[in-house]
């Protein structure tokens, strides 16, 4: 099934790289359907600014084609050096590990039923 | 300042930026530098060293160990033979660009340094040159 793409980076990222995986992304997530784009970076140990804005681009590029994109398990050196660098990594939702990424995807997934946003009546 | 150890490294394609950084780190951890100001250090050389291959058409890295009996330290100094830069000030305001970047490179490796310098000519050049020191 390939209602979920999961990304694991285990490379050291150099920036040819980031572009090839920006553009192959946006091409599997038409390919496959996908609903949800997981990018797990807990291997990564510096995001730049070039990194944090392939993540914003992958998104967006994401969103117009329907799909909703988390960044998981970013290390806590490189959240407090990205904000120091003065990069909010705009559209792009985060969490902790790739479970709770998971959840966040599948809950933003969910059919809005009723109108308090809880499922609710 | 007492330079402790130098090297200097070619900055010319994407291959030789996670070059820098690697080195950088390497240098960082022998100094003694926890992980987050590691973490800063390289993230800073990864911006400069990107501005020194894309805007100064290539160029080369110093890197220096700094001790001065009482404190430790990192010293980069990246220079190229570019077009240079007209306006620095300018140019490290957050989000000025002349490329396609967010414009967050100089001014984000500025705050991610604890001392910072740049010096650039029209037609000549530029040169930053960053420290960090151990805390």
């Amino acid at each position: 099934m390939g209602e979920f793409l999961l990304v694991t980076i285990q490379v050291e990222m150099h920036d040819r790289l980031v572009l090839s995986l920006q553009d192959e992304l946006t091409e599997a997530i038409v390919k496959n359907g996908s609903r949800g784009v997981l990018i797990d970076i807990s291997a990564l140990e510096i995001v730049d600014s070039f990194i944090g804005r392939a993540f914003s681009n992958i998104a967006s590029m994401a969103r117009v084609l329907d799909a909703e994109t988390v960044v998981v398990g970013m290390r806590p050196a490189v959240a407090i050096t990205l904000v120091e660098l003065g990069l909010s990594l705009p559209g792009v939702r985060t969490a902790l590990n790739a479970e709770k990424g998971m959840a966040l995807i599948r809950k933003s997934l969910q059919p809005s039923r009723g109108t308090d946003g809880a499922g609710r009546p | 300042m007492p330079v402790v150890r130098d090297e200097t490294f070619e900055v010319r394609s994407d291959a030789d930026v996670v070059r820098v950084r690697q080195v950088t780190r390497e240098w960082a951890v022998s100094i003694g530098f926890r992980l987050v100001d590691q973490t800063k250090v390289v993230t800073a050389a990864s911006e400069l060293a990107r501005n020194t291959l894309i805007h100064g058409g290539g160029g080369v890295v110093r890197l220096e160990t700094l001790n001065d009996g009482s404190r430790r330290g990192l010293r980069l100094t990246f220079s190229d033979k570019g077009p240079g830069i007209a306006d620095p000030a300018q140019a490290l305001q957050d989000g000025y660009t002349t490329g396609s970047g967010l414009g967050l490179g100089l001014g984000g490796a500025r705050r991610l340094a604890n001392e910072f310098h740049i010096t650039s000519a029209v037609g000549q050049g530029t040169e930053v040159r960053i420290t960090r020191w151990l805390t």
